[in-house]
């Protein structure tokens, strides 16, 4: 059986899960077992939507002192689970969380993990391939234990809801829980103020790199961003420098964005900083060095002073709008 | 307050990966060393905890001799002292480096050194295993919060912080506790030439550990297959803002 972990937000199913499901669906194909979930304090709803992503059993958990995310209280009852049901493979999404809970469960059960696999080929031996490297290197690998602990690199399946989903098999499971597995849980949870466009949301991101040289500088990126209805990004040299704060930050250790149009403005495109781009449906650069390595990977570029090219730019913009 | 922080030397690399024939690693021959991003902010942390509140602060590797250089740069910055556990240059799977540091943990608890609060940073630069720092807390049975991007200590009470989805999550621990720090939390500072001096005369304690497989196996390395594309230059200078309008109208991209 494979065992695949839930995650929810207060009853809201994660979409990472619903791709973790399919996967795990034709990994139990292949496997010739069957696929199983897990939902822990969520709604019923949730056992309806794991059904129609493939799940055969969904195992509710509930417990007293269970309302909010808590790892350890969420990996204690998943290693439970696996002690009553052993699961031959359990997995999460390569999410924040899910990684945090199988990293939990992990260490619980003196198991390995592989985390953010994208393929996993079962013969011989159980072998996966995981990113690496923030998505730029793939690893392949052998993956050890029992049961098998992984998680599912985010956006590398596509969820497939089945046409003509059955009604789930519910089993509740109580898991117990100490004082210890409740030591970390959320205090509270306050939202994060954002003026204007998200830049995971944007169509456009203007973003600005150590060319744009100051501050100061943005404020040309500020103004096209402002005329598309876009958002700007920054590469790490901008936000280390302190240029831009590092919510703007585009890259491994920033943010994944992937929108209508990127405009990567003074940035030379370091692997780093090409991971949280590729994924734009377009890729304009404007740079004063041809040689760049960015400019050979995007779609179109400018070879130009970003000082002077994003000021005609906003100009043209004006004058055939006629402002 | 007594606080540890754990970097990993990864390559610094360019534009491009390139790995060795075999697979095995990256080709590190003309590239630098650095540690995560993450990593960086922890030991920035660190030093801004020991500023505001007093006590030491000791940085810990699990690497190549080489990776003194990495023990040095965080002691340039401030860190009092470092631990290099010494491999032969093989990369460790998570588990066993998770129980080195463990090892290495205890003895300096035996020797009376016991910190108060272990820093990680959230993933790694190069294996991303995001479970080093959890299975050190598990292990100590220490409380872990992952992924901080603010931290606050009042009266031996961690309070973090974390994104989630538009949210921020607010955790309390009490020390002891293991933190894994996200990039943000700090703009992390540069070293003076005062402070590399400095740096050159901290102590580094060297303790071999050899060589320790673990249940994730590496067979290879590879580079994704990257999608060619055939860059159009639009033109030179600002002459070539019409033809910059004309993309932004064709892609439908400007509001009316
Ligand atoms: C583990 C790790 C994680 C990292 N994570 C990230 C990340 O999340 N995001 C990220 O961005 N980086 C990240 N980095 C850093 C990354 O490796 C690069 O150092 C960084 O992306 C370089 O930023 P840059 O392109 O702005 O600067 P540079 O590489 O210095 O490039 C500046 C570019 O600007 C051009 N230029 C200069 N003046 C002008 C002008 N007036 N007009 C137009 N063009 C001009 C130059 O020709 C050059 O191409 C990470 C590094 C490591 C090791
Ligand atoms: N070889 C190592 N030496 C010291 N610390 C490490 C090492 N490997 C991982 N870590 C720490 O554990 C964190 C998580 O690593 P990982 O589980 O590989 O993503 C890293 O950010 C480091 O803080």
């Amino acid at each position: 059986m494979i065992l695949a972990l839930i995650e929810h937000d207060r009853g809201e199913v994660n979409p990472a899960s619903l791709e973790l499901l399919t996967f795990g669906r034709k990994l139990a194909g292949s496997m010739g077992t069957s696929l199983h979930a897990l939902v822990i304090a969520g709604p019923k709803s949730l056992a309806e939507e794991a059904a129609a992503y493939g799940a055969e059993v969904v195992h509710m958990a509930a417990h007293e002192q269970l309302e909010d995310y808590a790892p350890e209280a969420w990996a204690r009852t998943l290693t439970q689970l696996m002690d009553a049901e052993k699961p031959e493979v359990v997995m999460a999404a390569g999410t924040d969380r899910g990684n945090e809970v199988l990293a939990h469960t992990a260490a619980m059960k003196d198991l390995p993990l592989a985390t953010n696999c994208t393929e996993v080929r079962v013969g011989e031996a159980f072998e996966v391939t995981r990113v690496r490297w923030g998505g730029s290197l793939l690893e392949d690998a052998r993956l050890l234990g029992e049961p098998r602990l992984l998680t599912l690199a985010p956006f590398s399946t596509a969820a497939e809801r089945l046409p003509d989903p059955p009604e789930p098999t519910l089993r509740s499971f109580a898991p117990t829980l100490s004082e210890r597995d409740l030591r970390v849980r959320m205090k509270e949870r306050l939202p994060i103020r954002t003026e204007g466009v998200s830049l995971t949301d944007a169509p456009v991101v203007v973003s600005g790199g150590r060319g744009v040289g100051s501050a100061e500088g943005f404020a040309v990126l500020e103004e096209l961003a402002g005329l598309l209805g876009g958002a700007v990004g920054a590469s790490r040299v901008a936000t280390n420098n302190g240029w831009r704060p590092h919510a703007d930050q585009v890259g491994q250790t920033g943010s994944k964005v992937a929108p209508e149009l990127y405009i990567a403005c003074g940035i030379s495109g370091a692997i780093q900083h090409w991971v949280g781009c590729k994924n734009s449906k377009h890729i304009l650069v404007i740079n004063t060095d041809p040689e760049a390595p960015i400019v050979a990977k995007a779609d179109y570029a400018v070879i130009g002073d970003l000082h002077e090219v994003l000021p005609a730019v906003c100009a043209e913009i004006r004058r055939r709008r006629g402002t | 307050m007594n606080i540890l922080v754990c970097v990993k030397r990864v390559p610094e690399t360019g534009a491009r990966i390139v790995l060795t024939e075999d697979g095995q690693r990256i080709d590190t021959r003309y590239l630098g060393f650095t540690v995560s991003p993450h990593e960086e902010c922890a030991v920035e942390e660190a030093v801004r905890q020991i500023e505001k509140h007093g006590g030491q602060s000791t940085v810990l590797t699990l690497g190549p001799p080489e990776a003194v250089e990495q023990l040095r740069a965080a002691m340039s910055i401030g860190i009092d002292s470092a631990i290099l556990l010494e491999t032969d240059g093989e990369e460790w799977p998570p588990m066993p480096t998770a129980e080195a540091i463990v090892e290495a943990i205890r003895q300096q608890a035996e020797a009376g050194n016991t910190f108060d609060l272990l820093l990680f940073g959230n993933e790694s630069a190069d294996a991303g295993g995001y479970q080093v720092g959890v299975r050190v807390a598990q292990a100590l049975d220490l409380p872990c919060v992952t992924g901080i991007k603010a931290l606050e200590i009042r009266d031996g009470v961690a309070v973090v912080r974390r994104e989630a989805g538009g949210f921020w999550e607010v955790f309390e621990v009490p020390l002891p506790a293991v933190l894994t720090i996200k990039e943000g939390i700090n703009v992390p500072r540069y070293p003076s030439l005062p402070g590399r001096l400095r740096a050159k005369k901290k102590p580094v304690l060297e303790i071999k550990v050899g060589t320790r497989a673990g249940g994730l196996q590496k067979i290879r390395l590879r580079t994704p297959e990257e999608e060619a594309s055939q860059v159009q230059i639009l033109g030179e200078g600002p002459e070539a803002a019409p033809k910059v309008v004309d993309l932004l109208e064709e892609l439908g991209l400007i509001p009316s």
